[in-house]
């Protein structure tokens, strides 16, 4: 049987199909009480209205239950805020294998960086160009590389 | 009431009320990438909105969640500032009113993160770093129209003068609060000043500083929005897709 932790770890986010939740740093932990074995598993959002969470909330129930867990129970904080700082090293590399340029390192003391130079995904280039501050997804603006000419998904530092 | 309640519902409502307008603009706006924008900001305001608006029903402690305050509310039970509930008007005054909710919103928000209260502090942590991204976007375009062709500066002059006045009320106090919003004026000052000097554009000089919404005396463009707003949760109690 795969333990709580390693069902619920496995779980895809439902937007960018490609990274888990664990790879994507929402999901905060996973307790499992030996005496009933109840899963408290913890989740944050990325963003405050992220419409993703009921379905992630559902997909985690499903997992756990698959996995032999059948009591489960889902909380969601929001404190510490997320931040993309928490995708994990697999995380970016899975996000520039699909093609979606993983975010730059937050500067702590200010506001959302927005000049730091986008490496293109495809062919590497840092000649880039922000198209749209906002994309598909909330935590996603859309840019484009001036070298091989392709549009990217580019994950915004937050 | 208890604690902060009002100032919680009030800031609840200004995100809520905020949200239901900027999602007018989707499929209406000037090009694609402002439609995405505008729709994504919106979304944010509504998460804020609707972590504000539980923690404001479990403070009241009448049994009401977010739906209920959100849908089952009349005009006069509503505390946002009038500034949200302002028609869109057209492209120029949204932007001028989201530089001012931006504006206010960030520092609230910041200061919010370091007060007492755990569950607004949570709130504020989260909420202000996407604040500061609908800062720098109403930012930029009202740098854009601003200090853009004669008409786009006469149009984005003409936003600021019709949304100005409306300011005022966003730095009075509700009671309970944690956060005396008096205290933020000055940021926001600086932040809406270095903003307008870069766009060539100028803040009037008129005196007029409606308010009320605090206290449930808003505009008759509430009402619109509420009818609208509220009449699939009201017309089907307890509907569910």
């Amino acid at each position: 049987m795969r333990t709580a932790r390693e069902a619920v770890a496995a779980v895809v986010d439902p937007e960018i199909r490609v990274i888990t939740i664990d790879d994507l740093g929402i999901l905060r932990s996973v307790e499992e009480d030996p005496a009933t074995g109840r899963v408290v598993v913890t989740i944050t959002p990325t963003y405050t209205g992220c419409p993703a969470m009921d379905v992630i909330r559902a997909d985690i129930r499903r997992a756990l239950v698959a996995a032999g867990h059948p009591d489960v129970e889902v909380r969601t904080v929001h404190s510490p805020a997320w931040s993309t700082d928490w995708i994990t090293d697999a995380g970016r590399a899975k996000l520039a294998a699909a093609g979606i340029a993983p975010p730059a390192p937050v500067r702590r003391d200010g506001v959302v960086p927005l000049t730091l130079a986008v490496r293109c995904p495809r062919c590497g280039s840092p000649d880039t160009e922000q198209l749209s501050r906002f994309g598909s997804t909330a935590c996603k603006a859309l840019w484009r590389c001036r070298a091989c000419s392709e549009p990217f998904d580019h994950v915004k530092a937050l | 009431m208890n604690g902060p309640f009002a100032f919680t519902l009030a800031l609840g409502d200004d995100a809520l009320i905020a949200a239901q307008r900027l999602a007018e603009w989707t499929t209406r706006a000037p090009e694609m990438e402002e439609d995405i924008a505008l729709a994504n900001i919106a979304l944010d305001q509504l998460g804020a909105a609707r972590l504000l608006l539980s923690y404001a029903g479990e403070l009241e402690g009448a049994g009401r969640d977010e739906d209920a305050l959100a849908y089952l509310r009349d005009d006069r039970e509503f505390r946002n500032c009038l500034l949200v509930e302002l028609p869109n008007g057209d492209f120029a005054v949204t932007m001028a009113k989201l530089l001012a909710l931006s504006a206010y919103q960030l520092p609230l928000y910041t200061a919010l993160a370091g007060c007492a209260d755990e569950r607004l502090a949570a709130i504020g942590a989260k909420a202000r770093k996407e604040s500061a991204y609908h800062l720098d976007h109403a930012a930029l375009w009202v740098k854009r129209l601003g200090d853009g062709t004669e008409e786009s500066h006469r149009r984005m002059q003409a936003g600021i003068d019709q949304v100005w006045p409306y300011v005022h009320e966003l730095f009075a106090a509700p009671p309970g609060a944690p956060v005396d919003p008096a205290t933020l004026r000055g940021d926001f000052d600086t932040t809406v000043a270095a903003v307008l000097a870069e766009a060539t554009l100028t803040l009037p000089d008129s005196g007029w500083a409606p308010g009320g919404g605090r206290d449930g005396v808003h505009t008759e463009h509430l009402s619109y929005l509420l009818a609208e707003m509220q009449v699939l949760a009201r017309a089907h109690p307890g509907a569910r897709w």
